[in-house]
């Protein structure tokens, strides 16, 4: 039974609200249960390995398709449709119409979302120009590279200056100076007071870019936090290089330390750096090296979504 | 309802700049010379084989007198039903071996003979292949008589006074008027339509649907879509009408303005046509917007067009039952049934005066319009987008 969001749940602190979103195809249930809250105004990543169901999750937030269960509300709205002139999409497989020419392309994106036709022309030539593309402004979009197109469409997605970005897989394709354009794209959007949901499978992207996450595995949400908040979920970890192989200071190493390349590495016990410190130093160590390595989002990921999703991202390489 | 308007003002723009603005549509402007060169083309390659192909005659064995009067009377009736209807007849002098000569006969080859008349006008006999065609054995009786009968060889003179009109010919004129109006729609309509059912084949094959699905309803996609094509539609339409009109004022004396009058007048007739042909194009369009979508590839679209094309062709004959007869069971149900009501009623224009029929029409067919076009939205949503909750067949229509 597909539920209506009542008015008084309406919070304007979050751009997207999505509670117990459930999506089957046929017997296959893609989304199972998703509920997030994007504060507005953020960066916010949705990772998870491909098929976790990340696309089909921003697919029903934005409206394209309904869920089979479940409520969302996208700045203020339960029909996201109602929101659209506020909300640029991006989506995974980009297209454009071939024949139609790259200033036009971006304005009738703009159109579609109710820019006026003259006001989308005159934003197009100022960004093309911002983006080094003023020449190719008349150019059929067959006539564009792969990386250009993408460009355009980018643009196109921004064209009418929305609340809402949602960008799904945008780094799937650029090449890494076009990979770095598009983060300062997004930052300066952020910066603006847009809040952008993007989807990736390469955690590097999300770790530079996000102030909260959402880890999607299995079409569930594993994790809905900070990114900070994920990486604390973890120990920091300690890499010890001692010049005694053996001796009382042996006691303050957790039991569960491992070896690695001739260093101890073993999770910062509960009682911090200065305690270990102290029984190290009095139990004659003598501490070559010792780091403290603050777990990066990998390292959360892995801990929240499971070795096996992580394997599976792992296999994925970045663009 | 504004921004669904806007919506689908931004569609039907884009698809009526693409559609107009490309080298493909001076063809389709031109496609209508295609038919008439083919029809120049094999005319003229049909009329040399119909001269080079004699055709059968019945062989008269008698004598020149009784020859003389058959073939008299075959040129009286000849006259009245045209010779082309008339079973040829060559004559030939009796021979002593009559079953020797028929044989003979019937084996010719220059001319072919189809059967040999014997016996003279006093006693007929006819031999030949006949079996199937009574047609020309009840035509020969009729010759023989009239050949036998003075009274009948010597019609009367009767003096002729033309009026310019009268009711039958009114009626006759109408039901012309009608069947001409009905074909042209039919045929304009089967020419424009089947093009969208590849409407949407674009949007699916270059992922630019997931744009517009995210930003604008599916229903004013759909019907951005359609009018778009009926824009394109009509300025193709009124590019061959603009011509032919042109060529009628050029080659017929009198112009356009001697054809045969419609019941609600010329100007009444055009703007009924206009509207009905928009109906029309709205109606099947709409249902081939709603297969079309379906089709996921170019191949898909081709398997899908022979069975519409069939369909169209059952929704006309159906219509066609109206013409003649407006008021009569069929006539009113194909104005009734909703794809064949544009046609129907177009030939309800041209033999009927009363406008209150077609507005109460166009309001009918408007509602199937949108009808056709909102179910047609629902099923691309749930079948192609997979959108909704998982609603039993029987519930569709009402998620």
């Amino acid at each position: 039974m597909l539920r209506q969001a009542q008015p008084e749940r309406i919070d304007e602190r979050f751009a997207v609200q999505a509670i117990d979103l459930v999506k089957d195809f046929g017997e296959t249930r893609a989304v199972d249960g998703v509920s997030l809250e994007v504060p507005t105004g953020s960066i916010y990543g949705l990772l998870g390995p491909n098929g976790a169901g990340k696309t089909t999750t921003l697919r029903m937030l934005l409206g394209i398709i309904d869920p089979s269960d479940g409520t969302r509300l996208v700045l203020g709205r339960n029909r996201p449709l109602d929101a659209a002139p506020e909300i640029g999409y991006l989506p995974e497989e980009r297209g454009l119409y071939p024949a139609m020419h790259a200033r036009e392309a971006i304005a009738f994106m703009g159109a579609l979302r109710g820019l006026p036709l003259p006001e989308g022309r005159r934003r197009a030539d100022a960004l093309l120009a911002e983006h080094g593309l003023a020449d190719w402004a008349k150019k059929p979009i067959r006539t564009l590279s792969k990386g250009m197109a993408q460009t355009i469409q980018l643009l196109g997605t921004i064209i009418h200056k929305p609340r809402l970005i949602v960008l799904d897989e945008p780094f799937s394709g650029l090449d890494a100076i076009n990979q770095a354009r598009l983060e300062e794209l997004i930052r300066r959007e952020a910066r603006a007071g847009a809040t952008i949901i993007f989807s990736t499978h390469v955690i590097a992207h999300a770790e530079r870019l996000c102030e909260r996450v959402a880890i999607i595995a299995k079409g569930k949400v594993a994790f809905d936090g900070g990114v900070d908040e994920a990486r604390a979920r973890l120990r920091p970890v300690v890499r010890l290089h001692t010049r005694a192989s053996d001796g009382p200071w042996r006691s303050a190493i957790p039991s569960n330390a491992r070896k690695e390349g001739g260093e101890w590495v073993f999770e910062l016990p509960p009682g911090g750096p200065e305690p270990l410190l102290k029984a190290l130093i009095d139990g004659g160590a003598g501490i070559e090296t010792l780091a403290i390595e603050r777990p990066g989002l990998h390292e959360a990921f892995v801990s929240i979504a499971g070795d096996a999703t992580a394997a599976e991202m792992g296999r994925e390489k970045p663009e | 309802m504004m921004r669904f308007i806007r919506s689908a003002l931004v569609i039907a723009r884009r698809d009526f700049s693409a559609t107009v603005l490309s080298k493909a549509f001076i063809f389709f402007l031109l496609a209508p010379l295609f038919p008439l060169l083919m029809g120049g083309v094999f005319g003229g390659i049909g009329a040399r084989v119909a001269t080079q192909t004699e055709r059968p005659v019945v062989a008269v064995i008698a004598t020149q007198a009784d020859m003389n009067r058959l073939a008299a009377a075959r040129d009286r009736m000849a006259q009245a039903i045209g010779d082309e209807a008339l079973v040829r007849i060559v004559g030939f002098p009796p021979e002593p071996d009559l079953a020797a000569q028929q044989k003979h006969l019937l084996a010719s080859r220059q001319p072919p003979v189809r059967a040999v008349l014997s016996g003279g006008l006093s006693h007929p006999h006819l031999t030949g292949a006949l079996g199937g065609d009574p047609a020309t054995i009840a035509q020969l009786k009729l010759l023989i008589a009239n050949a036998r009968s003075t009274e009948l060889a010597l019609p009367p003179d009767v003096e002729v006074t033309n009026v310019p009109l009268s009711s039958g010919s009114m009626i006759r004129d109408r039901a012309v008027t009608a069947q001409i109006g009905e074909m042209l729609l039919f045929f304009l309509t089967i020419l424009l339509s089947g093009m969208l059912l590849s409407q949407l084949i674009e949007e699916k094959s270059n992922k630019i649907i997931e744009v517009i699905a995210a930003a604008v309803p599916i229903d004013a996609m759909f019907v951005g879509k359609l009018f778009a094509m009926l824009a394109a539609s009509v300025l193709g339409i009124i590019v061959w009408i603009s011509a032919g009109a042109v060529i009628i004022q050029f080659m017929k004396h009198g112009g356009v303005a001697t054809l045969p009058p419609p019941a609600v007048g010329w100007s009444g007739f055009l703007i009924l046509s206009i509207v009905y042909f928009a109906m029309n194009y709205l109606l099947l369009g709409s249902v081939f917007l709603t297969i079309g979508a379906q089709a996921s590839t170019v191949r898909e679209v081709q398997t899908l067009s022979m069975p519409v094309t069939f369909a169209q062709v059952l929704i006309f004959g159906f219509a066609a039952a109206a013409i003649g007869n407006p008021d009569s069971t069929e006539g009113l149900a194909a104005a009734i049934f909703p794809l064949s009501s544009p046609m129907a009623m177009l030939a309800r224009a041209a033999e009927r005066p009363e406008w209150w029929p077609h507005l109460a029409a166009i309001l009918w067919q408007t509602i199937w319009v949108a009808l056709i076009l909102r179910i047609g939205a629902q099923l691309f949503r749930k079948t192609v987008l997979k959108s909704g909750p998982r609603v039993p067949w029987w519930r569709f229509g009402r998620a």
